[in-house]
């Protein structure tokens, strides 16, 4: 469905230095620096895929997401989606494409949002029976039906959001691309969206790309991640193999009753403790949780006990460490 | 192709919005004719001399020179275009199965003809209520009407034509101030809205007739006003055709130009 191969897109950025006489003599001699935003990248996608494209702030995320819409042009490399390539063929392509900018608005200002969406059925040419259907089915998901008559300029934040992915979606597309769809959501508008995501992927097999910094997202949607850093692609495999990998670690809290025995386990390491209360960080590959209870419940009467997996977003800047990006 | 329209009419029924706006537009208009017309009487009071057009006509052309402003001024801007280009919300634009330049010229000439229509016809209508010399009548002739009208509209598409190049330059400059005042300065003067034409010295006349600017302000209002006869007219027609034409074949390579090189910052 989607085929990227050897992907290189760099930027000339004019140096800036600090300060009134550098600025002089960048303005007299301007000093040029090539930004590698895109370094051979090449991935493949198959069709009703959910892929998390992640990657520190800068890594080339935005850059792919345009090359794929057909908005940039690449220096160098292909990229065949659905037999096209988008910036060749920029009004076929983006016929079957659906794209959210977060922090960009594709609904016409000052307009209704119903408005912008039945201009957005003349601009795909929309049937009237699939746009009837599938406004329903977004009024309904999104919980839009209260919004659409409100101007897009006196919109918040979220609902603004539910309605640029229901705008996105009018025109059947085959792919979603989303860049950074939840940015600035509150919690409902964030698993209203979330929820949506997995619906239309799993009803009408949309493949959906997604970039984000929130790896709630991820966890909730993908079942595939990209990792991406100075533009190229370090990791690509799923959520369960990163976890595996890098989540050598688990955290015990256990609640007990009055002690102040000593804990020394070989294996583990003491995060907080009170009276009452331990938390423990453990790793797996020297000791079992199962042990570690055993030996705890030993020498104190355990209340009650929580286990938790290391939170993803900890894995994360683990990953980033390690391929220094 | 229905979707230009949807644009079209999405745009207009917008511009008609704006009543407060349009109010305002008829009478800062109206304090702009009079005083021209006053210019203009003091003119011709103190130069004997037969001029090569009339008072009577030049009246006419003021009053409909400030009826339709929105039709001939190069500096109406659309803050969206300029947004979007600046902002990088072009995004959008790219990701939409349109043709950009046919989208954006679509817009123009609706936001355009919304306010014409909110403000020609107070400005016309108690311009015809004046006292004589001031007062604005109906030519003689249907013909005059009918190519008064084609003019117009042809001179709209070129008005529309040449500021779409000021849009498409913001791609290089990112920045409308400096194009849009080369535009509206030079083009203003070659229109004729700062010296009439036909007042203006052989050099500079001719100079006007081999620019596009009076084929939008001058020609159609000169017909009405009877100062340019009806075969003139005609054959000035076809060349307002050969400017369009000119104009957006300019327009349209040089924006798949500028598509190629552009880079959307940021998000």
């Amino acid at each position: 469905m989607i085929e990227v191969t050897h992907l290189s897109k760099n930027f000339k950025v004019i140096k800036k230095v600090k300060g009134l006489r550098s600025s002089l003599r960048t303005f007299v001699n301007p000093q040029f620096s090539n930004i590698k935003a895109l370094d051979d990248v090449s991935f493949k996608i198959n069709e009703g895929e959910i892929v998390g494209y992640i990657g520190p702030n800068g890594a080339g995320k935005s850059t792919t997401i345009k090359i794929m819409s057909g908005i940039l042009v690449p220096d160098s490399g292909s990229c065949q989606i659905m037999g096209v390539t988008p910036w060749k063929n920029r009004i076929e392509h983006v016929k079957n494409i659906g794209v959210v900018f977060g922090q960009r608005t594709q609904l016409w200002w000052d307009v209704p949002v119903i408005d912008s969406f039945y201009l957005l059925k003349d601009i795909y040419k929309i049937t009237n029976r699939d746009f009837k259907h599938n406004l329903d089915l977004l009024t309904t998901t999104l919980d839009l039906s209260q919004i659409l008559t409100t101007p897009v300029r006196q919109l918040s934040l979220g609902q603004r959001m539910r309605c640029e992915i229901g705008a996105s979606l009018l025109h059947n597309p085959k792919i979603l691309f989303l860049d950074e769809p939840t940015i600035g959501l509150d919690a409902v508008s964030k698993l209203a969206v979330r929820n949506f995501i997995k619906t239309i992927n799993k009803e009408k097999k949309v493949t959906v790309i997604l970039t984000t910094h929130d790896m709630n997202d991820i966890e909730a949607l993908s079942n595939r991640i990209i990792l991406v850093g100075k533009g190229k692609i370090l990791m690509d495999g799923s959520l369960t193999e990163l976890k595996n990998k890098f989540s050598t670690e688990k955290i015990i809290t256990i609640d007990y009753t009055e002690s102040n025995e000593v804990i020394n386990i070989t294996g583990s390491k003491i995060l907080t403790r009170t009276k009452e209360r331990i938390s423990l960080s453990i790793d797996l590959n020297k000791i079992k949780v199962s042990e570690v209870i055993n030996l705890i419940s030993q020498k104190f009467e355990i209340k009650d006990i929580s286990v938790e997996n290391r939170p993803i977003d900890e894995i994360i800047i683990d990953l980033y460490k390690e391929y220094q990006v | 192709m229905k979707a230009y329209y949807s644009l079209f009419k999405m745009t207009l029924i917008k511009g008609l919005q704006y009543r407060i706006s349009a109010l305002a537009g008829v009478s800062t208009q109206f304090f702009f004719g009079f005083m021209f017309i006053m210019v203009y009487q003091a003119f011709y009071l103190s130069n004997p001399a037969t001029q090569p057009i009339s008072l009577r006509e030049l009246i006419l052309i003021v009053w409909l020179q400030q009826a339709f402003l929105v039709f001939i001024m190069l500096w109406f801007r659309d803050s969206e275009i300029i947004n979007l280009i600046t902002t990088g919300n072009i995004a959008y634009e790219l990701c939409r199965p349109t043709d950009i330049y046919n989208f954006w010229f679509a817009k123009l000439i609706a936001q355009r003809l919304s306010r014409a229509i909110l403000r020609c016809f107070p400005i016309l209508l108690i311009a015809a209520l004046l006292p004589f010399p001031y007062k604005f009548t109906l030519p003689d002739h249907l013909t005059t009407i009918i190519l008064f009208f084609l003019t117009l509209i042809l001179g709209l598409i070129i008005i529309v034509s040449i500021s779409m190049l000021i849009y498409i330059s913001m791609f290089y400059t990112m920045s409308p101030t400096g194009s849009l005042l080369m535009f509206s300065v030079l083009g203003e003067f070659f229109a004729g809205l700062t010296i009439p034409i036909p007042l203006m010295p052989d050099f500079l006349r001719n100079l006007t007739y081999m620019l596009p600017f009076r084929y939008a302000a001058d020609l159609p209002f000169r017909i009405y006003a009877g100062n340019i006869k009806h075969d003139e007219a005609i054959i000035s027609i076809g060349i307002q055709l050969f400017w369009i034409l000119l104009l957006l074949t300019v327009g349209k390579l040089w924006l798949k130009k500028a598509l190629n090189r552009i880079v959307i910052q940021g998000g």
